[in-house]
């Protein structure tokens, strides 16, 4: 006997626990796979996985097995040339004829190449943020910021009729229906058991039959004008509004774009608010993101000017605070706003810019805003703008900076910008 | 022979016509006495089929890292092309599962369910190991016993100790077999009563390596106890029964693991055979319904395309040369036995006084119900099949600077090549031999290991990783040791290591 199956429904993706598990396992591998990764990237893959390398020797499972030396026998087969009694070379160590044969092909199959495999663009983002948070977010959120949001509640008697619920109202029309008209029946039931007695017994009354006759009438005409639906049956659907918090956060991304920027550096600054961009699209739902770029002047744009505009011209640092200022107070008021700022600059400024520079950040968006990071692409040394941010910085807490070399800083220093510390929130 | 109307001329399938090429084939099968457990045969798609990769063979596995490695590797291999799916998998289990991939043609689908359903599932039912060593009736309730158990581990005592503890036993797997006792079979009801019990009755005895009672004085005077008093080859077993520091649900994982390896030590020990069978059948069973007319030439050259793939030999010279094919061997070993019974040459009615002339289908079902692969080689490899390989024997000795040839294919070498061939098929050669010979229950319970080298052949350098594991499992000192030239006994590893002892 037997049976076909056809198992081509059934889920394909009985392997997955397992491989979570090995993601898992090997997650410190694949992390520092997954970071060395992000700085060879271009700006416009985002969208994708990432292919993940591991040594194979991390990887073996190790079972007890015969080494190498000893004495081997072994059978080949096709022998074309050789007869009992010859020496032959040794062959080089490496798969192959006279090599290793069925015992230790298990071990040693496959040669000692890295282990190559693909993850998805989730499992990389994952990967890529773990333990990573926009800082002081919880401590806002308890401030104020509460959403109202509309939820189903019960059923009520008044309402508008797009909101009328077909089958409460059915049910009451029902309802109403037996309620009025039982008596009614019950009396017809009476009345009609009352007729059919008259006629077998007195089969001549025939007025008295009439009337009986009548009353029936009557009764059932009555039960008949009980409109079918009433306005007290209808029933409509409730809605109340209820109280939700809400993270609504807006990011200010503010770039040097002048004509000191070379190429390299504007694209180390591209990377970083890449990752930026990456790591708040994915982690809130409720974030606008404001790309002021400057160089003399400065200019709120879209993300796509942001990241491929070319302009150059002078540095004034502080044309792109003061229009950061103007659209926080336009538009994000800090009352509805968690407010973020994050600076990318080579340091180049006009130096009687840089006092201004501290005095905006400090008295103006630093009291507003919850977190404000700068970061400085440069080989060379400091200037101006770095040592008067460097006086504010250390009076305060939610104002971070940090400077960047080379592509492969990228990801440690945004890592070390925002990773998950209670330390400013405290 | 009655000429018929082919089956189907086209190389789609149907499920209708799935079951009429399985009616033809059972009815087949049945012509050739070969008994089997009813067939299940499920079809698939071939990313199932990765899944199935993945569980090595079994259909319910418990979850692991490895098998996600094991599916990422088929996943990558497969997607670039370096390698095709099996066409089949099929499973030691009543009834016996076989999965068919739904992108076979016809004709695979019906070379698939001769080979796996009929041959490999004949085998599985009529080889002695099989027999005696497996319970294909309670395999698939084992499993599923064993999936939960695992998961059930993994909610009360999280997954990383549970991961840990597997890994542990995977690397100890090859050590987790009865080698000369055969269990007996239970089914999955009495596995769950029992499983209770055992926990609280393991846990209760290995209490007599705490036992810190007083000895009498006589018992002083006596020598000193040995423990184990025989040594040991089976190491999960022991580890299983007197591990003092164990928890019981880690002893019921290295159970589960023992019981699972030795489910598959069967198929290790017969691979040549098991295939052999297989592709002998699949190859004479759809010949048969050429002859009846049931199929089509059409169906033949591809089945025969197929086929010749499978059992193609490359020769020790060829880049595709991977060692001896399985399939190769044991399909033309199976061929020759039966030329050998039919159409004897004098020299196998020297060779084989008892079989030449027999009746071919009797021999060839005692050569598959009583054998293993070493004993099957040394027992039927005829010279002939010895010429047609052109089989040489290479003696590798380290200690020289050459290899030398001991043997070809001609009279003198005959004997010599079917001796070397059969034992690079014998487990015991195979496998290291590791025997647990002492615990020291009296003392620091240190675990000691003896590695009895099989032709000088020294422990491959993964032994201190595999000596972690161990340690993990017995939580005191663990040594290996080995006999040296003088015979004197001395340490090749230990866990923990020397250096930080003394520190």
């Amino acid at each position: 006997m037997t049976n076909f199956i056809d198992r081509r429904l059934n889920s394909k993706n009985k392997s997955t626990v397992n491989r979570q598990r090995f993601l898992r396992r090997y997650k410190s591998q694949i992390k520092k796979s997954v970071a060395d990764a992000i700085n060879q990237r271009g700006v416009t893959d985002v969208d994708n996985g990432e292919s993940i390398v591991i040594p194979k020797k991390d990887l073996s499972e190790p079972v007890f097995h015969q080494g190498s030396g000893g004495i081997k026998d072994r059978v080949h087969p096709g022998n074309d040339q050789f007869s009992p009694g010859d020496k032959i070379a040794r062959p080089p160590q490496q798969g192959g004829a006279g090599g290793s044969g069925q015992g230790e092909a298990s071990n040693s199959g496959e040669g000692d190449d890295d282990f190559v495999f693909s993850i998805s663009k989730d499992e990389y983002l994952d990967l890529l943020f773990e333990d990573l948070a926009l800082p002081n977010l919880e401590k806002s959120q308890l401030d104020k910021l509460v959403e109202y949001k509309t939820v189903r509640s019960g059923y009520c008697a008044d309402g508008v009729p797009g909101n009328i619920d077909i089958v409460k109202s059915l049910q009451g029309s029902i309802a109403r229906r037996i309620a009025m008209t039982a008596g009614k029946r019950k009396k017809i039931k009476e009345l009609e058991q009352e007729l059919l007695t008259l006629i077998s017994d007195k089969p001549d009354a025939i007025s008295q039959q009439n009337k009986l006759k009548e009353e029936i009438r009557t009764l059932k005409n009555k039960i008949a004008r009980i409109p079918f639906i009433d306005t007290f049956d209808l029933r409509f659907r409730n809605y109340k509004k209820e109280a939700i918090p809400t993270s609504k956060a807006v990011m200010f991304c503010l770039m040097d774009v002048s004509g000191s920027m070379d190429q390299a550096t504007k694209d180390i600054a591209k990377r970083f608010y890449v990752l930026l961009y990456l790591f708040l699209t994915r982690t809130y739902k409720t974030i606008d993101v404001v790309y002021i770029r400057h160089h003399t002047q400065a200019k709120e744009v879209d993300e796509q000017e942001f990241f491929y505009s070319k302009e150059t011209g002078g540095t004034i640092a502080s044309s792109a605070l003061e229009l950061m200022i103007e659209i926080m107070d336009d538009r994000y008021s800090s009352n509805d706003w968690n407010i973020y700022g994050a600076q990318a600059s080579d340091g180049d400024n006009w130096a009687d810019d840089s006092p201004r520079c501290a005095k905006l950040l400090e008295k103006n968006i630093l009291t507003k805003a919850r977190y404000f990071s700068y970061i400085e692409i440069t080989q060379r040394a400091h200037q101006t703008l770095w040592q008067k941010y460097q006086e504010i910085s250390e009076s305060n807490a939610h104002f971070a900076m940090r400077h960047i070399k080379s592509v492969d800083d990228i990801y440690p220093v945004f890592r070390d910008l925002f990773k998950k510390n209670t330390k400013h929130a405290a | 022979m009655k000429k018929r109307k082919p089956l189907s001329d086209s190389s789609d399938w149907s499920f209708s016509l799935l079951e009429a090429y399985q009616t033809e084939i059972a009815r087949v099968a049945r012509h050739y006495r070969l008994d089997t457990y009813t067939n299940q045969i499920e079809v698939i798609t071939a990313e199932q089929m990765m899944d199935a990769y993945a569980g090595v063979g079994m259909p319910i596995g418990y979850n692991h890292w490895t098998f996600g490695k094991k599916f990422i590797q088929t996943e990558q291999t497969y997607k670039r092309g370096r390698m095709g799916l099996a066409y089949e998998i099929v499973i030691n289990s009543d009834p016996c599962i076989s999965y068919l991939m739904e992108e076979n043609s016809m004709t695979m689908q019906a070379l698939v369910m001769a080979h796996a359903c009929y041959g490999h599932n004949s085998f599985f039912k009529g080889n002695y190991l099989f027999k005696s060593w497996t319970d294909a009736s309670s395999i698939i309730d084992y499993l599923l016993f064993a999936k939960n158990y695992i998961a059930d581990c993994e909610n009360k005592f999280g997954i990383s100790d549970v991961e840990a503890t597997l890994d542990a036993c995977h690397a100890l797997m090859n050590h987790g077999v009865d080698r000369y006792k055969r269990p007996q079979k239970i089914s999955l009801e009495e596995e769950l009563k029992r499983q209770k019990n055992r926990e609280e009755y393991l846990q209760s005895q290995v209490n007599s390596l705490w036992r810190t009672i007083p000895t009498q004085a006589e018992d002083i005077k006596q020598e000193k106890v040995k423990f184990p008093n025989e040594p040991q080859e089976n190491i999960l077993y022991f580890i299983e029964k007197n591990a003092p520091l164990l928890k019981p649900w880690q002893r019921e994982i290295v159970r589960i693991v023992r019981k699972i390896s030795q489910y598959f030590y069967p198929q290790k020990q017969t691979q040549v055979m098991n295939e052999g069978w297989a592709c002998f059948w699949h190859y004479t069973i759809l010949n048969h319904l050429y002859d009846e007319g049931l199929v089509t030439e059409k169906f033949m050259l591809e089945f025969l395309h197929n086929h010749t793939n499978v059992v193609a030999q490359p020769e020790y010279n060829s880049p595709y040369y991977s060692g001896i094919n399985p399939y190769a061997l044991g399909f033309n070993m199976f061929i020759d036995i039966r030329r050998i019974c039919e159409h004897p040459t004098a020299e196998d009615k020297q060779w084989f006084p008892d079989i030449a002339g027999s009746n071919w289908l009797d021999t060839l079902h005692f050569a598959m119900e009583n054998f293993k692969d070493e004993s099957f080689i040394s027992q039927f490899l005829s010279p002939k099949l010895i010429r047609d390989f052109k089989l040489f024997h290479i003696h590798d000795d380290t200690t020289e600077s050459y290899l030398e040839i001991g043997a070809i294919h001609n009279e003198q070498g005959y004997q010599k090549i079917r001796t070397a061939l059969s034992n690079q098929y014998n487990l015991s050669n195979l496998e290291t031999n590791i025997q647990i010979i002492d615990a020291n229950i009296e003392g620091d319970r240190a675990l000691t290991l003896l590695y009895t080298p099989h032709q000088e052949i020294p422990l491959g350098n993964s032994k201190d990783e595999v000596l972690k594991h161990l340690h993990y499992l017995w939580q005191f000192d663990v040594k290996l040791v080995q006999k040296n030239l003088v015979d004197e006994i001395e340490i090749i590893a230990q866990c923990p290591p020397v250096e930080q002892k003394t520190a």
